[in-house]
């Protein structure tokens, strides 16, 4: 009697789970800067960041199984895309998330198509992702560059900084920028002056900083990334150009950046973020188990970092949503779009039909040294722009899925 | 206020001076180059590392014993100097006799892993190092204002290049030094320890890249990458100078910032490229550099 009841018990249980929980597994591969100027604005914190949404996922639906593996593109779009075909092709990858670097991420964004996967772009900064090089396999999460260039720009213009000089970086990246900052600048009535195109990874700014100095224009406009941003900072603070009345305005700046200019020599920069650690209770909640998966305790998860993290959870959401067997990545990404999105760094948001993630941005001002209080207090927050207002106009951005 | 090619009198004078700023480091670190191969005959490719070193050197003294810039511009060449001379005497001594190849290979490694460990522990965006009380400000030239820190970098960096060239060239331990180059067998005849002052010419060369790394952090970016990024061009300051010769690397370390400075006036995209080409029209009409002596 026992033995028979047993075996039932043991049959039913078997037969609940083949038919109720079919395991789905699923291969996320985060493609990043491991060693270069972006290692710290992405890098080992975004694959922190993508194992947490794993695992934060895979708590929650014990029927799916996340395997995150990492690869560097140094920077380079042959060797990403090396990368990609190989992952796609023979370690079976679905999604590839993060991407730094605009000029590897708009080749990696055509790998997904040819391979008809997901990419989810939440490294990369050229609006072109969204715009006419936009597709249906792609998710450009984080940020923009018409997004920073619409919030900084504009609240620089309105608080009278209306004529503008540009330091360029001397590549993609630099030009789209400097195209969208212009482009803000001159819609609100402000002038462009000028503007000098420097080599990138460059040391010495001293005689481009000259030059803008004697264009005497009142606004400095870095349309320059990482260590070359740093470097301008720090040495226009040298040529006593912000104390000649003259503003600097930081186009892509992030909490990275602003630790390594130390607080004396970045207060008062004014720029564009869509998360900043220590926004409210849940991002700082976040931070830290973000410093306990990293291993450090010095550095401070940026907005990419936020980004690999909330658009792995909703790729994860709507693969979930559409069930076991093979599932092409159109259709996740469709899927992606259908659901709205809702998680703790960026609150509630949608994804627009040319793949635009949109959420509000935030224009920060970092602090005073006497104003920071503790490790990582570095930013004041001067306004929130709306979602319906950070980013560009889907009718704008000429990209061949949205119809009409 | 007059013109000279379209480009403002004002304007061409600040590109001048700040050429010559930048050529101080370019001549610090080029000195430190000509020394060590000039001296051993290593291509040191670890010199961009080393002066990495100097700039985080400063950054660990202030933040672990408080010693602030001036302290840090004598200790940190010391500490870097003494990692020199102890990869000279456990690694580069078995090289000498060997093609310059090795050396060149060992250096290059050794600056791998550097970079790669102080990135690993320190990350790739750089560390804050604020710059000392008493250079902060600036003169107003009339036609442009000269921070006080680049002034002061040009003197330090003139007196250390003139020094080390007076040295070498003009007093008996220099002699020593160049005859122990020449001959090492018959200087050694004579009761002067070789090994020990190749020893102590290396942790001297490493020394100066060290110093011109604590010169550089308050005003650049302080990251493990910040000597690869300039290494490449001091290595073309010293080719051009010609490999081995002093007063070539002073020189052309002073000159080429110049016409650097210059470039970025009149067509600033080609300002990372025009020493290269320099190097490749100098190496075309004398092999030897500009101030190399043909073997």
């Amino acid at each position: 009697m026992n033995k028979t009841f047993a075996a039932a018990a043991l049959a039913t249980v078997l037969m609940c789970a083949t038919s109720h929980a079919q395991q789905i597994n699923v291969k996320i591969g985060v493609l990043t800067d491991m060693n270069s100027l972006y290692a710290d604005d992405t890098g080992p914190g975004s694959v922190a960041a993508a194992k947490m949404a794993a695992a934060d996922f895979m708590k929650d639906h014990p029927n799916v199984k996340v395997e995150v593996i990492t690869g560097d593109h140094q920077n380079k779009a042959d060797l990403g895309v090396n990368i990609a075909n190989q992952w796609f092709d023979v370690e079976k990858v679905d999604m590839i998330v993060d991407v730094p670097n605009s000029g590897v991420a708009l080749a990696i964004s055509q790998v997904a198509v040819q391979k008809n996967k997901v990419f989810v772009g939440s490294g990369p900064a050229s609006s072109d992702l969204t715009g006419p090089k936009c597709n249906a396999n792609n998710v450009q999460w984080t940020y923009d560059t018409w997004m920073l260039a619409n919030g900084t720009g504009k609240a620089i213009v309105k608080t009278g900084g209306d004529t503008w000089f540009f330091l360029t970086s001397d590549y993609a990246f630099g030009y789209a920028l400097e195209r969208d900052t212009a482009a803000v600048v001159e819609a609100n009535g402000g002038k462009v002056l000028g503007k000098v195109r420097h080599p990138i990874n460059t040391n010495d700014f001293s005689s481009f900083l000259l030059q803008a100095q004697a264009s005497k224009a009142k606004v400095i406009g870095l349309a320059n990334a990482g260590g070359d941003t740093i470097n301008a900072i720090k040495q226009a603070a040298e040529f006593g150009i912000v104390k000649g009345g003259q503003k600097l305005a930081g186009l892509l700046v992030f909490a990275g950046d602003v630790a390594a200019l130390g607080l004396p020599t970045a207060q008062g920069l004014t720029f564009t973020e869509t998360f900043y650690w220590d926004m409210n209770d849940q991002t700082r909640a976040w931070t830290k188990r973000w410093h306990e998966v990293r291993g450090v305790m010095d550095k401070w998860p940026t907005m990419n970092h936020a980004g690999v993290y909330a658009g792995t959870l909703h790729y994860l959401k709507a693969r979930l949503a559409l069930g076991a067997g093979e599932v092409d990545g159109k259709t996740i990404v469709a899927k992606m779009k259908e659901l709205p999105t809702d998680d703790i760094l960026f609150g509630k948001g949608t994804i627009r039909a040319d793949g635009r993630k949109i959420h509000p941005a935030y224009l920060f001002e970092v602090k005073k040294p006497e104003e920071s209080k503790y490790p990582g207090d570095f930013y004041h927050l001067r306004a929130t722009i709306p979602a319906a207002e950070a980013f560009r106009p889907l009718k704008d951005g000429g990209c061949p899925l949205v119809s009409g | 206020m007059f013109e000279i090619f379209g480009i403002p009198s004002n304007a061409l004078f600040s590109q001048l001076l700040i050429g010559l700023i930048n050529g101080s480091f370019y001549a610090l670190l080029s000195l430190g180059l000509a020394v060590i191969f000039g001296m051993l005959n290593i291509i040191n490719f670890t010199h961009g590392a080393q002066y990495m070193m100097g700039a985080f050197a400063a950054f660990l003294l202030l933040n672990n014993t408080g010693l602030g810039y001036w302290g840090a511009l004598i200790v940190a060449p010391i500490l870097v100097g003494i990692f020199g001379i102890i990869i000279e005497r456990t690694m580069l001594q078995w090289l000498y006799k060997l093609d310059h190849l090795y050396g060149l290979l060992l250096t290059f490694g050794l600056a791998l892993i550097i970079e790669g460990i102080a990135r690993n522990y320190y990350g790739s965006a750089g560390l804050p190092y604020a710059m000392p009380e008493a250079l902060v400000g600036g003169y107003d030239l009339g036609f442009m204002r000269l921070p006080i820190y680049r002034a002061w970098v040009v003197v330090a960096s003139l007196t250390i290049c003139l020094g080390t060239w007076f040295v070498i060239e003009r007093t008996r331990l220099g002699a020593n030094l160049r005859a122990a180059t020449e001959n090492p067998t018959l200087v050694r005849a004579f009761g002067i320890n070789v090994p020990r002052m190749i020893t102590l010419t290396y942790g001297f060369g490493v020394a100066l890249a060290a110093f011109a790394g604590v010169m550089a952090a308050p005003i650049y970016n302080v990251s493990p990458q910040m000597g690869s990024d300039l290494i490449i061009v001091v290595f073309a300051v010293v080719v051009i100078g010609g490999m081995g010769s002093i007063m070539g690397a002073i020189v052309t370390g002073f000159g080429l910032g110049v016409i650097e400075g210059l470039t970025k006036v009149f067509f600033p995209e080609a300002s990372n490229t025009v020493i290269f080409v320099i190097m490749a029209i100098v190496l075309l009409i004398r092999p030897a550099g500009l101030f190399g002596r043909t073997v």
